[in-house]
């Protein structure tokens, strides 16, 4: 289920801003989302390093980006529902819970 | 632990507000439930065991209902929709019909269509003419279009905001959970604003006013997100009237407070409740125990008189 949204969810982002890499060269890396917040809150990561957010809360989160010149915006994630981008540039892509806007991280790449 | 709140707000048209406004001084956190103290004199019973107050005096009977998050699963309740007819239950035992229902948002859990329609399918059976706004449940990846289809009110502005007038009273229902920014709370909008300050033009100061809005309009815990950014704006427009009663969900518990001539309540969902402020490490959904959910779930009932104004009385499931 989880692995079947992800890979959706990537389909989707072929093309956008931040490209959605092959699998297979990307490192992954994880970001928590517990207790309303995003763990941790500064990722820091190499270029093509895929990045995993994972709902670990019963309440739905999203993963949105705060900046619109590279967007990139999850679906509501329910408990347990994951979401991945692949970063490609380097930069720093503050993003926030657009259901929770109080949520706020950001994934550093250099 | 008593989650019954009552409070009897004696503002109305025909006195100037002030006196009794000191009446509701102490807040005070107490466990998982809010009690008020009174003092006073004011009637501690009133609405509970329900004298037909309102129907005889001239004036009607309302009530909210909140966060009924349909679709939830989660340990907190696994059974929305029981507790939400349960809430129905509790409205059409009271001894007087009420003219309205205002549903103050969360209606669905993740927005999804077969929520919504589900919610609408348990609502109708209220009979009652009802009126929504959303919650930021309600909005998820659509921006509110499968809520606004179902529960949308006619006339309403693209925003999905509104107003309407019912025995005397002004109506209006704000939406505070679209155009979110990083790092704030709910949100009203320039363009609302606007809205609002043109809808109360020409509104008599005595005009008792009645704003309904998911998320809480004054900062109750912005830590947590349960603060509206830009409220003092709308307050500017309506503190010229001696009556305003503000309704909030969101935090699914009862909080009240007066603050001149405008009394805030929060409302306790239908479906679980939510930690205190700062009581939890975050503000998801609280598992208490299967006898105790429903003492922590409920609605509002709110009696308007022309000669005394607005009463609410919140009555738990358990009740
Ligand atoms: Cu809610
Ligand atoms: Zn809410």
């Amino acid at each position: 289920m989880t692995k079947k949204i992800m890979r959706g969810i990537l389909a989707a982002f072929a093309g956008a801003v931040l490209m959605a890499g092959t699998a297979l060269a990307a490192d992954t890396k994880a970001v928590a989302i517990s207790n309303f917040a995003f763990d941790p809150p500064t990722l820091t990561v190499a270029p093509g390093t895929k990045v995993v957010w994972t709902n670990h809360d019963e309440e739905p989160h999203t993963v949105t980006s705060a900046s619109k010149a590279a967007p990139f915006k999850s679906a509501g994630l329910d408990t347990d529902e994951a979401f991945s981008v692949v970063f490609n540039r380097p930069g720093t892509y503050k993003y926030f819970c657009s259901i929770h806007p109080h949520m706020v991280g950001e994934i550093v790449v250099k | 632990m008593d989650t019954t709140s009552i409070d009897r707000q004696s503002i109305g048209p025909n006195e100037p507000g002030h006196t009794r406004r000191g009446l509701l001084k102490c807040m005070a956190w107490a466990g998982t439930g809010i009690l008020w103290t009174m003092s006073g004199g004011v009637p501690k019973g009133f609405g509970l065991g329900g004298e037909a107050v309102a129907s005889e005096t001239g004036g009607f009977t309302f009530v909210q209902i909140s966060d009924s998050h349909i679709g939830f699963k989660g340990a907190a309740n696994p059974a929305p929709d029981a507790t939400l007819q349960q809430a129905l239950a509790k409205i059409a035992a009271l001894p007087n019909r009420p003219a309205l229902m205002l549903h103050t948002g969360d209606v669905s859990h993740l927005s999804k269509p077969a929520e919504l329609d589900a919610a609408a399918e348990i609502l109708k059976t209220a009979r009652l003419d009802t009126h929504f706004i959303p919650g930021e449940h309600d909005v998820i990846g659509d921006d509110g279009k499968a809520f606004f289809a179902r529960f949308g009110a006619p006339g309403a502005a693209p925003g999905g905001w509104y107003s309407f007038d019912h025995g005397g009273v002004h109506f209006i229902a704000l939406v505070n959970v679209l155009g979110f920014t990083p790092g704030t709370g709910g949100t009203l909008g320039p363009t609302q604003l606007e809205w609002l300050e043109d809808d109360l033009k020409g509104k008599g100061a005595s005009t008792p006013i009645v704003v309904m809005a998911h998320v809480p309009l004054w900062p109750i815990y912005p830590q947590w997100g349960w603060t509206t950014g830009d409220a003092g704006q709308a307050f500017t427009y309506l503190r010229r009237f001696g009556s305003v009663t503000v309704l909030n969900g969101h935090i699914h518990q009862i909080v009240q407070k007066v603050e001149d001539k405008v009394t805030f309540h929060t409302a306790m969902s239908t479906a679980f409740p939510q930690p205190a402020p700062g009581q939890a490490p975050s503000p998801g959904p609280m598992k208490v125990p299967a006898d105790k959910l429903k003492s922590m779930l409920g609605v509002r009932r709110i009696d308007y008189a022309p000669a005394t104004g607005l009463a609410a009385a919140d009555l738990t499931l358990a009740s």
